[in-house]
């Protein structure tokens, strides 16, 4: 007999399952990064049936709005219409799937030894809240990850200026022409 | 009797849920019905109350611009919405040529959900709270984001050029503006030390945030008009330049949705701004009589709401080079910088026993008055560049000047 969670977990999983698969198949690019976004809702669904509001939140916070919404002005401003019809096959897509396959495999094969399916949820000594509180204090410990966050934090800035500098001949180029 | 009248909202709860018990149903039910039944009474209020938001609009812009506004239907004419919404909801629903079906038709429902997602958190009296969750503050922020979406969803799947150039616009203006927004929203969560809005609003208890953290406040306020798209950062649906922007394909109550999300939006702005700087349903008396806090939030909401609609009926629309350059040259650094200050200001405050109120006050101030000098030597630096040039020259660098004007 399923219990509740588990009927919704089932229905939630087939559908972010849908969402993926329309993700890689489908034409358009508007409608892929749209299938993207209901695949990364249904993962943050996943985080509350965990009771992990917290991760849930920032799931639709950092992926939805951040990420998702800039894929989307990606194919905004690189596509030349709304409705693009490009060709879904290249010519190496015997390679991909090759890849694809072999990482597939190799993840069910893993996920198979690990002794996850069928063991028992832990039972957690302290509440979520209390464990998000311990996850935030860790990231600025100077003793645990601090320099982790950190480095992550100069890659971010990293990445930032690069792709400003990427940007920034076009874009003189067009003040100058906008001046004379 | 008097127990009703002290705490209603309690009241009514507690009675809900003993008569539901006494039907047989489980307690887990219970709950669950009763969050159902909380969340279908909060929604539909909300959505009711646009009713009023829109005529009081209509009647504000309307005296600001030395006329009478609505005025046939009805006492003043309060029923007007009213007429407008039948008009609407006999209205053909159009779907225009080559739309994308789904998007077409999802969009209107994320632009009002989102909206009213928010009203979720925001406590509007001390025992009131949709859903009292510790993480309040990131959940605007994240549901914030839908309603972005929704508008993007729209322009880009109406198959129209127009359309489109407004979903443009909306990407370069919500995206940009979400950035100070956020900081500025980190200030009230710095002085309170939670995220929960409830604690915002109790942390407020001597003083309100606005005075602790004026520029703050001000740019959260800026922002959060931008992150709307009320007037003057309504060039997303420009009339004069790209006919009605993302929802120029829309048409009966598909269009009456966006109609709605954006006077909702317009309030639970209002409604955020009094609760994390206003001090929330914090009032005289409030302690003996919860009721009087509904009321002194209502009050608080609606003045800075007025304040909304009073800046529509006061400014012209800003160009888009305008409306990026005041963002990324003034309000984000503003709103680094009153971060920075008032975590410093707290430390010290914390560290050294200073009156808190004195170092806050004075550390905004002071950053107040540097911006001011550096806005000032920034329009003289483009008043001087403009001098001596043509005439072409002039208006082409005007944008450069208005932003420090």
């Amino acid at each position: 007999m399923l219990t509740l969670t588990q009927i919704v977990f089932l229905i939630v999983a087939a559908i972010t399952l849908l969402a993926a698969i329309m993700v890689v198949t489908s034409r358009s690019m508007v409608h892929t990064a749209l299938w993207l976004i209901m695949t990364l809702a249904g993962i943050a669904v996943f985080f509350v049936l965990l009771n992990a509001g917290f991760l849930a939140v920032v799931q639709v916070a950092v992926y939805i709005d951040a990420i998702a919404i800039m894929i989307i002005i990606v194919v905004m401003l690189t596509q030349r219409s709304m409705g693009s019809q490009d060709r879904q096959r290249s010519k190496t897509w015997w390679a991909a799937v090759i890849a694809a396959l072999l990482l597939f495999g190799g993840l069910v094969l893993m996920f198979a030894q690990a002794p996850l399916l069928g063991a028992e949820a832990p039972t957690l000594t302290v509440g979520p809240e209390a464990l998000i509180e311990e996850l935030g204090l860790a990231l600025v410990d100077v003793d645990r990850y601090i320099v982790p966050f950190e480095v992550a934090s100069v890659l971010l800035l990293a990445a930032m200026v690069g792709s400003i500098i990427v940007a920034w001949p076009g874009r003189m180029s067009q003040e100058q022409e906008d001046e004379s | 009797m008097v127990a009703f009248l002290n705490d209603p909202f309690t009241w009514t709860g507690s009675l809900l849920r003993g008569w539901l018990e006494g039907l047989g149903l489980a307690p887990d039910l219970v709950t669950f019905l009763l969050q159902v039944l909380g969340a279908l009474v909060l929604g539909t209020v909300m959505l009711l109350l646009t009713f009023i938001l829109i005529w009081a609009e209509r009647k504000i812009v309307a005296r600001i611009q030395d006329r009478l506004g609505p005025n046939r239907v009805g006492p003043f004419g309060v029923f007007q919405t009213v007429a407008d919404l039948l008009k609407l909801v006999t209205k053909e629903l159009i779907t225009p040529t080559g739309a994308d079906i789904i998007p077409y038709n999802l969009a209107p429902l994320l632009a009002v959900m989102a909206v009213v997602g928010i009203w979720a958190v925001i406590p509007l009296a001390p025992t009131l709270i949709g859903a009292n969750i510790n993480i309040g503050v990131l959940y605007v922020v994240a549901i914030g984001a839908i309603g972005t979406l929704g508008i993007m969803i729209a322009g880009m799947s109406s198959n129209n050029k127009y359309a489109l150039l407004g979903a443009f616009r909306t990407v370069a203006m919500m995206v940009s503006y979400a950035v100070p927004m956020m900081i500025a929203l980190l200030i009230p969560v710095l002085l309170s030390g939670s995220m929960d809005m409830a604690t915002i609003v109790e942390a407020q208890s001597p003083i309100a945030f606005i005075i602790l953290a004026p520029i703050a406040a001000l740019i959260f306020f800026v922002s959060s008009l931008a992150e709307v798209g009320r007037a003057p950062f309504d060039l997303l649906e420009a009339e004069s330049e790209i006919v009605a922007g993302f929802h120029i394909e829309y048409s009966g109550l598909k269009f009456g949705m966006f109609f709605v999300a954006e006077f909702l939006h317009a309030f639970t702005i209002s409604a955020l701004t009094a609760t994390l700087f206003l001090a929330g349903w914090k009032g005289p008396w409030v302690e003996l009589y919860p009721l009087l806090g509904l009321f002194y939030f209502i009050i608080k909401t609606s003045i800075v709401y007025f304040v909304v609609i009073w800046i529509r009926g006061s400014f012209p629309r800003i160009r888009i080079d305008q409306m990026n350059n005041l963002n990324w040259k003034l309000v984000t650094p503003l709103a680094l910088a009153s971060l920075i200050v008032t975590a410093i200001g707290e430390k010290v405050a914390v560290e050294y026993g200073i009156n808190r109120p004195i170092i806050h006050v004075g550390a905004n101030a002071f950053l107040f008055m540097l911006t001011l000098v550096l806005i000032r030597f920034n329009a003289r630096a483009a008043r001087s560049r403009v001098k001596g040039n043509s005439v072409n020259k002039a208006v082409a660098a005007s944008s450069g000047s208005s932003q420090g004007s």
